[in-house]
């Protein structure tokens, strides 16, 4: 099992908003919506590699800010009828801080 | 356990409005369709094709059996309900299957009406209303034998013409003398006769018809005069009567047709009705476009969104009598304060009239060239004052010279020619998936093909396809919901945001009841625009609503960095700013450095966490922000004007400045250009600008709603000035009538054509006391706004979050 990574606190990611993590895996976006639900995709759209954490968040989606395209967060899967799929890692939140793993999981609907 | 839906009625209303439902509420209900004819749901305006061999009943199918099960909707195919129990929530069909229901929907139609003349009852006399009726003609229909049609309305006209097409000798009756009343007037009619005259069909108007004539089977038709024609065939056409038996019976109340409230409910609140069986506000209606809409709102209040309402329909009729294209729109026989424009060409057979009162489009016929159809009737609908453009508006839309809209010949485009040149989709493309798919509506057809969803520009083309591939016409963009988070349109959301004064998001969600629960990236950055352009000072900017440019303050690139680019005062810089300029490319790394067409100098590929300290030095070298990025004022170009110029009239470059330092930092609703020609030469190219000024001897000319982007628009002359002063002040006006009264995303150039340049003038020009109003509403609102972002970025802290990463994990 990995490990869980400290990467700050719930409140240093505004709400409806994203800050980036940067790793050995390429920058992953973390986002908190309005609810303060948190999701980490990577930063980095299935259409053309556009930044994810760049976007605007509405719900418990984001859309790309190069084309539009609108992605949900809890699977990283673009909105029909768009395609794709950005890779997702699990994140979750304990005692306000935010805590990240690394080990990148994909939905098995999205492969 | 589910609720249980029953539809009766198997018809295009009902099963549209099953797929609606479906489409938002796929669990919501355990739906039982009941229809009295032995098929699935088919399009029964297309049985006119069918009838003249050009399509078959396989191809007219919307639903076929298959789909039915697909959908777990139960169909009772060919059996018909005879009652209705309401206390008991049940319907019973003739051979005694009982159905419960917790909602009832009926969409039983109408029937075609049967004079009541002697031998109305003999085989051989039919109406034109289903697939029976279609396959009793064809049966008839041999070489030689005769057809009487009673009527001479569409459906007449129709099955005489498929008649026509198997070889049968057609007499079409009619009691009135102009052919499809309801739709011609008189001169187009008479065009239409002429034209299935000279086909072969014949025709006795002003006919009234006295007796069916027969023993065992039809063999003729007599009239009032005595007249006798030979008959083998007689289809009445004569209208239809809204099918209202059942709801009668179950003691629903009716007059000509079921008659329900906006939300589609009969007097019975359990017991929906949609279609031609129903009567809305005293009105029944038989095409197709109401029986849409209504539809639409039936399966939103079905599915508890309690949203839409049906308010009623404008409606137009577009259709081929025999390849004959026919137009016709509101009234348009017009009355004693009404004038008439009309065209008429009798070589090319084009006739074309508008009724128009007080400059405003209220009806309008068109025979032979119905292209502009749409145009008109969205003229129509919306009121438009056509007085800028009357002289030439029955030439068509593709004769005014404007930007924002295309030419309506679209439909005469090869199925290979590019319609949308962003992404690359073609014409038939559009149409395969339109039809393929079942599109209805232009956020459809963006979402599978792409077409019109980069710059939009290829909008009205898409629109266009849509209209003429589906049959019906959309609605218009005043009337259109800002997005799919609410019903509302831009105006009525502008308007409850200044009347109701909402200074917040999240009133506006509240108030205006929003969909979601914070609305989505196409409508945030326009509530944000509303709110902080109505209530300036007050409202909240809300940088999580703002796309991304104008978050940061720099123009994201297509690999995920930013370009930056200072501002020069009116295209002015010096030798320390450009050295500031040399010395942070170096500094930074900067791969490219370019001037742009409003003469800046941009710097790309500067990486986000270096965006502040860049700045920072530029700040210190005397710089701010160039808002290139932003919907706001970008750039005042100017030339050098009398200062060093031989031809130069007037201190063009210092005007520029001066209107620069006065608007810079205005968000407005989409980028705002402005430009100063020192004299008519035009150097600095004002008249492709939003806001152009050309300097003359005797003073200056303002030139507004110009744009060189997209589709090139020329400015119009808005007036003549003297003085430095009177241009500030015309030229603050002009941008807070732009910016409190344009829609979000709309650039000057399509505003002035919605609103006429004569409104325009009407404000600035002509209003003094409104248009100071005006000068000191902008006035005041730049107090909020002239607070350059990147120092307060580069020094000041705010959004700190934006430029560092949160954490850095190995």
């Amino acid at each position: 099992m990995t490990d869980w990574h400290d990467i700050g606190a719930l409140s240093d990611i505004p709400q409806l908003g994203s800050r980036i993590v940067k790793s050995a895996q390429g920058d992953i976006a973390v986002f908190r919506a309005a609810d303060d639900a948190v999701f980490a995709l990577s930063d980095s759209c299935p259409h053309r590699g556009g930044p994810l954490s760049q976007g605007i968040v509405h719900g418990h989606r984001v859309t790309c800010p190069l084309h539009n395209w609108v992605l949900e967060l809890e699977s990283g899967a673009a909105i029909a009828p768009d395609v794709g799929c950005a890779r997702k890692y699990p994140v979750r939140v304990d005692g306000g801080r935010v805590l990240l793993q690394l080990v990148s999981v994909t939905d098995s609907s999205s492969v | 356990m589910k609720e249980k839906l029953v539809l009766i009625g198997n018809g295009m209303a009902g099963m549209r409005t099953i797929e609606e439902l479906l489409a938002i509420a796929p669990d919501k209900y355990d739906i039982t369709v009941f229809g009295a004819e032995p098929h699935g749901n088919y399009n029964r305006i297309m049985l006119s094709p069918v009838l003249a061999g050009e399509k078959t009943i396989a191809e007219i199918m919307i639903n076929d059996l298959d789909w039915y099960a697909k959908n777990n909707v139960r169909l009772h195919a060919g059996k018909e309900v005879v009652e209705i129990h309401r206390t008991r929530r049940e319907v019973r069909t003739a051979d005694g299957t009982v159905e419960h229901y917790d909602r009832l929907l009926l969409a039983t139609g109408s029937n075609p009406f049967i004079l009541p003349v002697p031998g109305n009852q003999l085989p051989g006399v039919i109406g034109f209303r289903d697939i029976k009726d279609v396959e009793t003609m064809l049966a008839a229909a041999q070489p030689g034998r005769h057809a009487v049609v009673i009527g001479g309305g569409l459906l007449g006209l129709e099955a005489a013409n498929g008649l026509m097409k198997h070889g049968m000798q057609c007499t079409v009756v009619h009691l009135g003398d102009v052919l499809m009343e309801r739709q011609l007037d008189p001169v187009a009619a008479g065009l239409l006769r002429a034209s299935l005259e000279e086909r072969g069909m014949r025709f006795l108007l002003g006919a009234q018809t006295a007796a069916i004539l027969g023993e065992d089977k039809v063999r003729g038709v007599r009239f009032k005069d005595g007249l006798e024609v030979p008959a083998d065939l007689v289809v009445m056409a004569v209208g239809i009567r809204p099918n209202t038996d059942l709801a009668k019976q179950a003691g629903i109340h009716t007059e000509r047709g079921i008659v329900v409230n906006d939300t589609m409910q009969t007097y019975d609140p359990r017991v929906y009705a949609v279609g031609e069986c129903v009567q809305h506000r005293g009105i029944c209606y038989g095409l197709v476009a109401p029986l849409w809409e209504q539809a639409k709102v039936c399966a939103n209040h079905l599915a508890q969104f309690g949203i839409g309402r049906y308010q009623g329909s404008v409606t137009s009729t577009k259709l081929k009598v025999t390849g004959i294209d026919l137009f016709s729109a509101g009234n348009f026989n017009g009355s004693a304060d009404c004038e008439e424009i009309v065209l008429r060409d009798p070589a090319r057979g084009v006739y074309k009239k508008l009724v128009v009162r007080d400059n405003r489009i209220q009806g309008a016929v068109m025979y032979g060239d119905t292209v502009d159809g749409a145009w008109y009737f969205q003229l129509l609908r919306e009121g438009t004052d056509i007085s800028d453009f009357r002289e030439t508006v029955l030439f068509g839309h593709a004769h005014m010279a404007d930007a924002g809209r295309e030419g309506s010949s679209v439909m005469s485009m090869s199925d290979d020619a590019e319609i949308c040149g962003c992404n690359g989709v073609c014409k038939g493309t559009i149409v395969k998936a339109i039809t393929e798919k079942k599109l209805f509506t232009l956020d459809d057809v963006r979402a599978h093909t792409k077409a019109s969803a980069s710059c939009g520009s290829c909008t009205g083309l898409v629109e266009q396809i849509l209209a003429a591939t589906v049959g019906t016409i959309g609605k218009t963009p005043a009337e259109k919901p800002m997005c799919k988070c609410t019903e509302h349109s831009h105006d009525v959301v502008r308007t409850a945001i200044r009347e109701r004064h909402l200074t917040s998001l999240r009133a506006v969600f509240d108030t205006l009841d929003w969909k979601t629960p914070d609305g989505c990236h196409s409508c945030r950055p326009a509530l944000n625009y509303y709110l902080i352009a109505t209530w300036p000072g007050e409202a909240q900017d809300d940088q999580r609503s703002r796309f991304i440019n104008e978050r940061v303050h720099a123009n994201i690139q297509k690999d995920g960095t930013y370009s930056v680019v200072p501002r020069m005062w009116g295209g002015l810089t010096t030798p320390d700013e450009l050295r500031a300029i040399a010395d942070v490319a170096d500094k930074y790394q900067i791969p490219t450095v370019k001037v742009t067409g409003g003469q800046r100098i941009d710097l790309l590929g500067v990486k986000k966490d270096d965006l502040p300290r860049v700045w920072a030095d530029l700040n210190a070298a005397g710089m701010v922000s160039g808002h290139a990025y932003g919907k706001s004022l970008r750039t005042v170009k100017t030339c050098v004007g009398s200062d060093w110029c031989r031809f130069g009239t007037q201190d063009s470059t210092g005007l520029g400045v001066k209107l620069e330092k006065m608007t810079w930092g205005s968000w407005t609703p989409h980028k705002f250009k402005m430009a100063v020609s020192g004299c008519p030469r035009n150097c600095a190219e004002a008249t492709i600008k939003d806001f152009g000024v050309i300097c003359v001897d005797s003073g200056y000319e303002l030139h507004v709603g110009g744009n060189g982007g997209i589709k090139i628009r020329g400015t119009d002359l808005l007036c003549k000035l003297a003085t430095e002063e009177e241009v500030k002040e015309f030229c603050g006006a002009f941008m807070q009538l732009y910016r409190e009264e344009a829609r979000y995303l709309e650039r000057t150039a399509p505003w002035i054509e919605r609103v006429g340049l004569s409104y325009v003038k009407s404000k600035i020009v002509e209003d003094e006391e409104g248009r100071k109003a005006l000068y000191a509403r902008f006035l005041a609102s730049q107090q909020f706004a002239q607070i350059d972002p990147w120092a307060e970025r580069a020094s000041g802290g705010v959004d700190a979050h934006e430029f560092e990463p949160l954490a850095a994990i190995n």
